[in-house]
């Protein structure tokens, strides 16, 4: 340290100039000063996030025009998904495994007569029905199977998880054994011995009323969701319920005085609705591929409704002659269960209070 | 003059992170000498543990050294390559962490974990790493240390973890130990224990310390010198007497006012109002100026220099200049 | 603790996980015995068998004019002794079509999920080394894609593409069998989702502080992912592979029908089609077992590699 350059001298000669620079600031100067950082709400940041995320936003628009398209198209859509095309009221029986775009005879002769025929998108099938029109069903009872069984599961988990949270202690120690050996029951075998024996046992009790047009299979499906899916669910809402509530803001809030119902709305629920809600998501897809599966060994949806596992597994025989059957199915099938999962990674990198920092 | 042991010179090292450039360290220079304690103070994100990774060379991802130059026995560690930066750490510079609960890897015991340590920087075999690590475990008093080799970190306490960290950070004999708030996750009575066992190993072994804390408790018996960061700069450093008896810069001042004393009869402590700066969008001009009751004009506009309030001190506040012009207003010449 | 003391306490977890196990064994042959005599006229029911041979054998076994809690017992009893019943469909013996169709699931499953736990883990840590690089998002995506196909058609058009069309590989047959696209097929979803769990495990071990601290003591980068991380990162992964190794034995159902590998799993669904019950019911718990097993394996392995969970 020199004592040559001492401040005074260097520094007062400049200074001198501009003594008003050595005035007390006033507040508005301080506070204009500091660019704060913008202040966002837990929900704004994570939509920030979520739409700078491209796959994610990517996976919405595709599910978003998937929906649209299933709901809609039938609507306008000439021909049914369950009877064979009909060509001035007559049945066409030449209309047997078309490949897209093409036209079966009957239908050639009719537009060289002049009339105008809706092209098959996806071709037909062996039963001379429009493949696109039952690719688009088979979507509509895909899509629905997904949501409705993880609502299912969402519900029951919600309610048995948050029972168990909440009042602890032997109920939830009770209730937690039960979930434990649910828990370690083997899924796939206890699907199929469940779908197997709820469609002997529906199925006759069933005859007649309108659940017998959902199928009992179907129906089995939901009931298997309902019977064994849940406690995944279950665990994580109790898991969620209990952290939360051990956490020491929420401890916080009550020695402030907060009463119950504020707590839960503005502690336990906004920090557990975004795992929760992600899980759900992530359910959508696995709910879909069990759906498939079923289908696979012949224990999916009933005929003549289709669903993507039902179309894809009929035409796997025809695979080598008419792989546009496997294909159409499959894409949809892939699009679907890859923008949940997308979608779902995406919301947990954008919402989960976990990954934040 | 030889040589310091430790010459960090203009150091600045940023995170780039999604929302911009984090700038945690923004020139920072110092020299430790040999065998001599040197405190770094500073509240959260001033950048006292960014300056410490930055010698260890243990940033994490994205963050980087931009630029400066951090010499050891005049020798600039930044250029150094991948495998003579791994024989440096460990062998001539050591850190002990925060937190002792998660510095240790939970699935091996603490033998194999001193053992690697000293197997690494130097040709002992298994044998001899034991004897050296037991030696060790004894030197920081670690009771029953045979058992303890065979334990694992879950098994032991916070206090006795943090002592396992300072034998494994010493057993290479390292030049330097970086202590990184070493007592700030213990309780308060293992901490003064911690703290004793650090001073009588400094004067045993002779190395050199750079002991990084928030708490100017801590250091204030134990540093030959102290260095006070805000906002990833130096504000203020000189010896432990005039940085306490003597505080030049207005965030030393609050950091003063904000610690209880036995010796005055304050009735309450004064924090320092506000929250530190955001890093990513550092404000033209002294960084601490929004929290500053003194804050003037020129403080909004100017980054102060640091410039010598005598042999032992230094610190970068325009106070110090208005101080210096007010008087020279009044008596006409300073010198 | 001593080394003496953790000995003990892995004795008294055993034992009480084997415990464990053998209630879930048996709530799982309950629920699949109990559920298949709710079907009307019950598994064994007369009309169902072709042959009144096999009708007698079943009766004779089972005493099937008994109460069906009795039955039940009778079953288990049976079960434990190895003895299986008899199939409807064939009039075979089911422990014997068991024990031959699974030495052929076995070993299609076994190379599945080696192939699967070692490319996993591989191509995990892998993925969380180049964070945000090229060789992450390439892994990422694949497995992405590779978790959103049903196994079946993945299987078929892996088939039909390198099979059928582009003939690189033989088809599977019994005369030659080539386990090649069948393992592959088998081997993708496990994985992928392996790959997907080793990755979040690795990168959140890797911001642990034990890391920083082998950095800080000069270990070797290599050997801080290598000691310090992977097997801290093995932990969470080691609970999804013993269930997963099971499952690939019951996975193997959709693979070994698109291959028309005679394993158990094709045995399985044909078995579900011709409603062969006794058949279905005893696959069921068989497997069941085998899962039960598998994740108690896992279980205990998860406990001996993380020696925090003894403690607690």
């Amino acid at each position: 340290m020199n004592n040559a350059d001492r401040l005074p001298k260097k520094n007062l000669l400049s200074l001198q100039i501009d003594l008003s620079k050595f005035e007390k600031a006033t507040d508005e100067e301080k506070a204009q000063h500091e660019t704060m950082r913008e202040s966002t709400t837990f929900f704004k940041d994570g939509m920030r996030k979520l739409r700078k995320n491209p796959l994610a936003m990517m996976s919405l628009i595709i599910l978003a025009v998937l929906v649209i398209s299933i709901i809609v198209v039938p609507f306008f859509y000439p021909y049914s998904y369950e009877q064979m095309i009909t060509v001035n009221g007559k049945r066409d029986k030449t209309a047997k495994n078309l490949a897209p775009f093409t036209y079966s005879k009957m239908e050639q002769k009719a537009i060289d007569e002049g009339q105008k025929i809706f092209p098959h998108i996806f071709g037909t099938d062996e039963l001379c029905r429009d493949y696109f029109i039952r690719v688009v069903y088979g979507a509509r009872v895909s899509l629905a199977v997904g949501l409705f069984a993880s609502l299912i599961v969402l519900v029951i988990g919600l309610v048995y998880g948050s029972v168990a949270g909440y009042f602890g202690g032997t109920v939830d120690m009770v209730m937690m054994r039960i979930v434990d050996i649910i828990y370690s029951l083997p899924d796939t075998l206890m699907v199929v011995l469940l779908s197997v024996v709820l469609n002997q046992i529906l199925g006759a009790k069933l005859q007649g009323t309108v659940l017998a047009k959902l199928g009992t299979n179907m129906i089995s499906l939901f009931v298997v969701f309902g019977v064994l899916y849940w406690v995944g669910m279950a665990r994580l809402v109790r898991g969620q319920i209990l952290s939360i509530r051990n956490n020491e803001y929420v401890l916080a809030a009550r020695a402030l005085g907060a009463k119950p119902g504020r707590i839960i709305k503005k502690h336990i629920l906004p920090n557990c609705m975004s795992v929760i809600f992600i899980s759900v998501a992530l359910q959508i897809p696995s709910a879909i591929f069990t759906e498939s599966f079923l289908s696979f060994i012949g224990l999916g949806v009933q005929a003549p409704m289709p669903s993507l596992g039902s179309l894809a597994n009929a035409a796997r025989g025809g695979m080598q002659s008419y792989p546009y059957k496997m294909v159409f199915p499959a894409i949809i099938i892939c699009l679907i269960v890859l923008s949940f999962n997308l979608l779902g990674d995406g919301l947990r990198d954008a919402f989960d209070p976990k990954l934040r920092r | 003059m030889s040589t310091p042991l430790l010459q960090v010179k203009n150091l600045c090292t940023s995170f780039n992170v999604d929302s911009g450039e984090v700038r945690a360290v923004n020139g920072v220079s110092f020299n430790l000498d040999k065998g001599r304690v040197l405190g770094i103070v500073g509240e959260s994100g001033s950048g006292k543990s960014v300056t410490a990774y930055s010698i260890m060379g243990i940033l994490v991802e994205p963050g980087r050294i931009k630029s400066g130059e951090i010499l050891f026995n005049g020798e600039d560690i930044v250029k150094y390559n991948k495998k003579q930066m791994r024989e440096f750490r460990g062998k001539r510079v050591s850190i002990i962490f925060q937190d002792p609960m998660t510095s240790l890897n939970p699935v091996y015991t603490i033998g194999n974990q001193l053992r690697e340590a000293i197997m690494l920087h130097t040709d002992r075999n298994r044998q001899q790493a034991n004897e050296r690590a037991l030696e060790m475990l004894k030197l920081v008093g670690v009771n029953s240390p045979e058992q303890r080799l065979k334990q694992y970190p879950f098994e032991l306490s916070g206090g006795m973890r943090q002592r396992i960290m300072i034998a494994m950070a010493l057993c290479c004999e390292p030049d330097i130990l970086i202590a990184d708030e070493p007592t700030t996750a213990l309780d308060v009575t293992i901490q003064a224990q911690i703290l004793e066992l650090m001073q009588e190993l400094q004067k045993k072994l002779g190395m050199a310390i750079i002991m990084i804390t928030h708490d100017l408790g801590v250091i204030a018996d134990m540093c030959d010198e102290i260095i006070v960061m805000y906002a990833g700069r130096v504000c203020e450093r000189g010896t432990a007497d005039e940085i306490f008896y003597n505080p030049c810069h207005e965030y030393t001042k609050g950091l003063l006012r904000s610690i209880p004393r036995l010796d005055t009869n304050h009735a309450r402590l004064i924090p320092i109002s506000g929250s530190p700066v955001d890093l990513t969008n550092l404000p033209k001009g002294c960084a601490f100026a929004s929290r500053c009751d003194n804050c003037m004009k020129i403080c909004l506009s100017e980054l102060p220099e640091e410039l010598d309030i005598n042999d032992n001190h230094k610190a970068a506040c325009w106070m110090n200049v208005r101080q210096v012009y007010n008087e020279a207003a009044k008596g006409g010449n300073v010198e | 603790m001593t080394a003496k003391e953790r000995l003990f306490w892995m004795l008294k977890y055993t034992i009480k996980r084997v415990l464990l196990a053998i209630v879930t064994v048996f709530i799982i042959s309950a629920i699949t015995f109990f559920a298949m005599n709710a079907i009307p006229g019950g598994p064994f029911a007369k009309e169902k068998a072709p042959d009144p041979a096999v009708q007698a054998a079943l009766e004779a076994r089972f005493n099937l004019d008994k109460p069906v809690g009795q039955q039940y017992l009778i079953y288990m009893n049976n079960l434990f002794h190895g003895d299986f019943g008899i199939s409807l469909k064939t009039g075979r013996e089911i422990s014997q079509i068991i024990s031959e169709k699974f030495a052929v699931s076995a070993k299609l499953g076994g190379m599945a999920a080696l192939c699967a736990v070692v490319l996993g883990l591989l191509l995990g840590s892998i993925a969380a080394l180049c964070r945000n690089k090229w060789p992450d998002r390439l892994i990422i995506f694949l497995t992405t894609l590779f978790v959103s196909v049903p196994s079946f058609i993945l299987a078929t058009i892996l088939l039909l593409v390198f099979a059928l069309q582009l003939k690189w590989v033989g088809v599977f047959s019994t005369d030659n069998p080539n386990y090649v696209l069948p393992v592959i097929s088998l081997m993708l979803y496990p994985m992928s989702y392996i790959t997907r769990l080793t990755k979040s495990s690795m990168l959140d071990v890797l911001g642990q502080d034990y890391i920083r601290t082998a950095r800080a003591k000069g270990v070797r980068e290599s050997l801080v992912i290598a000691k310090h991380a992977l097997r801290n990162a093995l932990i969470p992964v080691i609970t999804y592979v013993g269930p997963m190794v099971a499952g690939i034995l019951t996975g193997s159902m959709v693979i070994e029908t698109v291959f028309s590998i005679g394993g158990l799993g094709t045995e399985f669904v044909r078995s579900i089609n011709n409603q062969d019950y006794p058949m279905i019911m005893a696959t069921t718990i068989f497997l069941a077992i085998l899962m039960v097993i598998a994740t108690l394996l896992s279980d205990l392995v998860y406990k001996l590699i993380d020696p925090k969970i003894t403690f607690d």
